[in-house]
């Protein structure tokens, strides 16, 4: 190698020092996570709720029609007769028991977009890591939000009207 | 005969089977090879991208013997997608490669979509096109970034995933999802773009083009990366044709051979972009045709953007996409007329090809995929073989396979 590749050598590596060098002025591209939240956008897929009508109502009417879209089978939903005197849903049924196994989960949305009374959405939570497979199995108690609207999402507003042909 | 004329055919030949447990192999190939030193390198080694193992027999610090195992991420998706329905098998396409999950959706939407005799709306194919190349370029700055790496230059590994966040930024906002989108839908798509994308978009490609001349400044002309990438892992034009290699690796020894123009799918012919090639077929004219391709993809994502018609995402003809019809009628009842199609596209590792077998039912009959990782895994003895064994990780690198891909 003569000396003038040599040179030529040093140069491209200085180069090369001088890019990462420019990127010790720059304002980081990354957020301290746990204390700085990232806000995912408004069509993000995430932690599951099943909403309820303004009256309080429960809206899942067990259709499992989520059920059986599921590709990866995480739901399991067990329908019973809605008691006349003290009515649970609006509807005939009620969902008994609601099981969805965050574990085999792989948020595609499909249920949310099935679902005949917008009962199940995917919210914008994202932190639904766990220490236990049994506590990430969701059950009715922990999918039902706690007042009407608290899921923060309503699919026929959040994610815009669909364009149709 | 084309195995004739393959170069290690001798050694080929001389080859025992390999058995399933791992330990007899090793022993074997000890005892039989003398005072030659065999490595396991692998599954669980960082550069080896996954989950590949390599049995290298070395003779100091050459390898004269490699042999891959493949199956360690065997997920048996091609059996998995014949108990599912047409829309429930996306998000299993989404996970073979998963580097570009859109691109992988792209072939296998257009191959259900020839099937069923049906063409998605206009805009909705300029959208296809846009996605599927923006994930193009993450999937190589993903190769570019655990390439680098790999020699060492973690600046370029932290600049790429950087970049490669922005894009996962953009699947975000357009489908919800990250890292598997699964926009694409048979005759459509899950939603029209949402309001904003395109000036975010615009704001990506603006802030990657500077970004890229950045990464041909920390390596393209850098000594140390030359002297690990010039004339490494070196094939032929006539050896990727014996061995059915393509994709950057066939078109890094000259061979201007893109499904996008050699077959032209989707709305690729309505786009000006060129197709990158070098002749040296070794690692170093494979990076180079990449980081051409990242530009090039870039330019087919900035004319999709002007281009972009207007109009509706879905067609409504079947009911398939509709929002609002199939809640009366869920996805199970529709059905693909029987036959059998095979529909390839140009993945960012060669030629994916899908070939789909229906008996007129809601299901796949039989799914077969034609997955350019597996094909490309294959070369790996030719290209390690007789080379350093630090050179063994750049061969791998620069073949850059996908064990979800390769494995299925």
């Amino acid at each position: 190698m003569s000396v003038r590749n040599a040179l030529e050598g040093v140069g491209e590596m200085l180069k090369g020092l001088s890019i990462t060098f420019h990127y010790l002025f720059q304002k980081p591209d990354t957020i301290s996570y746990p204390e700085v939240k990232r806000q995912p956008a408004a069509r993000w897929k995430g932690r599951h709720y099943l909403r309820l009508w303004d009256d309080g109502l429960e809206r899942c009417i067990a259709c499992k029609l989520c059920q059986i879209v599921c590709p990866s089978q995480a739901i399991y939903v067990e329908a019973a007769t809605n008691p006349r005197a003290k009515p649970i849903s609006k509807s005939q049924h009620y969902a008994k028991q609601f099981q969805l196994n965050m574990l085999r989960c792989v948020f595609v949305g499909d249920c949310e977009e099935v679902c005949p009374v917008d009962c199940i959405v995917l919210s914008r939570e994202y932190e639904i890591a766990g220490y236990t497979r049994e506590e990430l199995i969701y059950t009715k108690e922990r999918l039902t939000e706690a007042h009407p609207g608290s899921s923060g999402r309503d699919p026929n507003v959040k994610r815009g009207p669909a364009r149709m042909g | 005969m084309p195995m004739a004329i393959l170069p290690n055919d001798a050694q080929a030949r001389g080859r025992t089977m390999k058995t399933i447990s791992p330990g007899v192999e090793l022993e074997r190939i000890s005892s039989g090879a003398g005072d030659k030193f065999v490595l396991n390198m692998g599954p669980q080694h960082p550069s080896t991208h996954g989950v590949l193992r390599l049995i290298l027999e070395l003779d100091g610090e050459r390898v004269t013997r490699c042999e891959p195992v493949i199956g360690y991420l065997h997920t048996g998706i091609e059996k998995q997608c014949e108990y599912r329905t047409y829309h429930q098998v996306i998000p299993l396409i989404d996970r073979m490669d998963y580097l570009a999950g859109p691109n992988e959706e792209l072939g296998y939407v257009l191959a259900v979509e020839k099937l069923l005799g049906i063409e998605a709306p206009r805009r909705t194919r300029y959208i296809r096109v846009l996605i599927a190349e923006l994930s193009r370029i993450a999937s190589h700055l993903v190769w570019l970034g655990t390439g680098a790496l790999e020699l060492n230059v973690s600046s370029v590994f932290m600049y790429c995933f950087r970049d490669r966040e922005y894009i996962n930024d953009l699947f975000e906002a357009a489908s919800g999802a990250r890292m598997f989108p699964r926009y694409f839908r048979v005759g459509g798509l899950i939603d029209d773009l949402p309001e904003g994308f395109t000036e975010q978009a615009r704001g990506f490609i603006k802030s990657f083009r500077p970004h890229l001349k950045e990464y041909h400044g920390l390596l393209t002309r850098n000594p140390i990366w030359m002297k690990r990438t010039v004339g490494v892992a070196r094939v032929s034009r006539r050896q990727c044709m014996d061995y059915a290699l393509t994709g950057p690796i066939l078109r890094a020894t000259g061979l201007e051979y893109d499904i996008r123009r050699a077959f032209p799918y989707s709305v690729y012919p309505d786009f000006d972009f060129d197709i990158p090639t070098q002749t040296a077929g070794d690692a170093y004219a494979r990076y180079l045709v990449r980081m051409a391709e990242m530009a090039q993809s870039l330019k087919i994502v900035e004319q999709a953007l002007d281009k972009l018609p207007e109009g509706p995402v879905n067609t409504v003809s079947r009911d398939l996409s509709d929002r609002n019809t199939y809640r009366s009628h869920p996805w199970r009842h529709f059905v693909v007329p029987p036959g059998e199609v095979y529909q390839s596209i140009e993945s960012p590792r060669g030629e994916k090809g899908y070939y789909v077998v229906s008996d007129g039912t809601n299901k796949p009959v039989r799914m077969r995929m034609r997955s350019p990782s597996f094909i490309n895994v294959q070369a790996l003895p030719l290209l390690i073989e007789g080379s350093w064994l630090a050179d063994a990780v750049v061969a791998i690198a620069s073949v850059d396979p996908v064990l979800g891909d390769v494995d299925r």
